[in-house]
């Protein structure tokens, strides 16, 4: 189960190497991601999920809890 | 689609999985930076009034005119002690009798905008609405800084739009 963290948190795990992932569409994401995030758009999401890092934590976010 | 990117991320394995539930908006709203073609159109939050008055529901409406007419704008924004945004008290409001509540002149719920929304999109939906000055807040209700429509149809003259409008009001009608 993932864990759900706020602003806050996103701040401070990304400072300390957490990976920032946004799964919205390649489109959206040209227009305005968060500093540092990678586009791994959700239908892309298998074929592309062993470019995490397996060992770092994984934030995910779109644009709210939709 | 956090939530079901997630899932398949522990789906296939991961460990450590977090979900920034409030997402892009909330980060927009807050006014952080952000990255992406976007990243170079200004935006509501950069010309807001910073110094523009506020007052309680409570206070006197005279010293809440007074407050506007010091900061040199001809508004003045009501709030609460979390400094969440409750009302507005416009040229109209604040010209009348100085001895009532706030709450007794204001319009109450005031549509209010993101800081993240375009100068050229305010500047556009301001004109289009009459609209001579309107409050910036963050995501939880909370006053960023006032828009006044001058300073955002100089900015957004020679601005590019963002790519995707971003404004979400329910009844522009009540705050003409």
């Amino acid at each position: 189960m993932s864990t759900l963290i706020d602003r806050e948190a996103v701040q401070e795990m990304v400072k300390r190497g957490a990976q920032l992932v946004e799964v919205l569409p390649a489109k959206e994401y040209e227009e305005d991601h968060l500093p540092g995030a990678v586009s791994h758009p959700l239908r892309q999401l298998d074929q592309e999920a062993d470019q995490l890092d397996r060992n770092r934590p994984v934030i995910v976010y779109c644009w709210d809890s939709a | 689609m956090a939530p079901r990117a997630a899932a398949r991320l522990e789906s296939l394995g991961f460990d450590g999985i977090f979900e920034y539930k409030a997402g892009k908006l909330d980060w927009l709203a807050a006014g952080l930076p952000t990255e992406g073609e976007n990243s170079k159109c200004p935006r509501a939050g950069e010309a807001s009034r910073k110094d523009a008055a506020v007052c309680g529901l409570k206070d006197r409406l005279g010293d809440a005119r007074d407050r506007a007419k010091r900061s040199g704008l001809e508004v003045a924004v009501v709030v609460d002690a979390e400094q969440v945004v409750l009302g507005l008290l416009r040229s109209k409001e604040l010209e009348m009798d100085p001895n009532l509540a706030v709450e007794q002149a204001m319009r109450p719920g005031p549509s209010t905008f993101r800081p993240y929304v375009s100068m050229k999109e305010m500047a556009d939906y301001m004109v289009e609405h009459s609209l001579e000055s309107v409050p910036i807040t963050t995501s939880d209700g909370k006053l960023a800084g006032v828009l006044l429509k001058s300073d955002a149809t100089r900015m957004a003259a020679d601005a590019a739009a963002c790519t995707r409008k971003l404004i979400i009001t329910a009844d522009p009608a009540a705050d003409a």
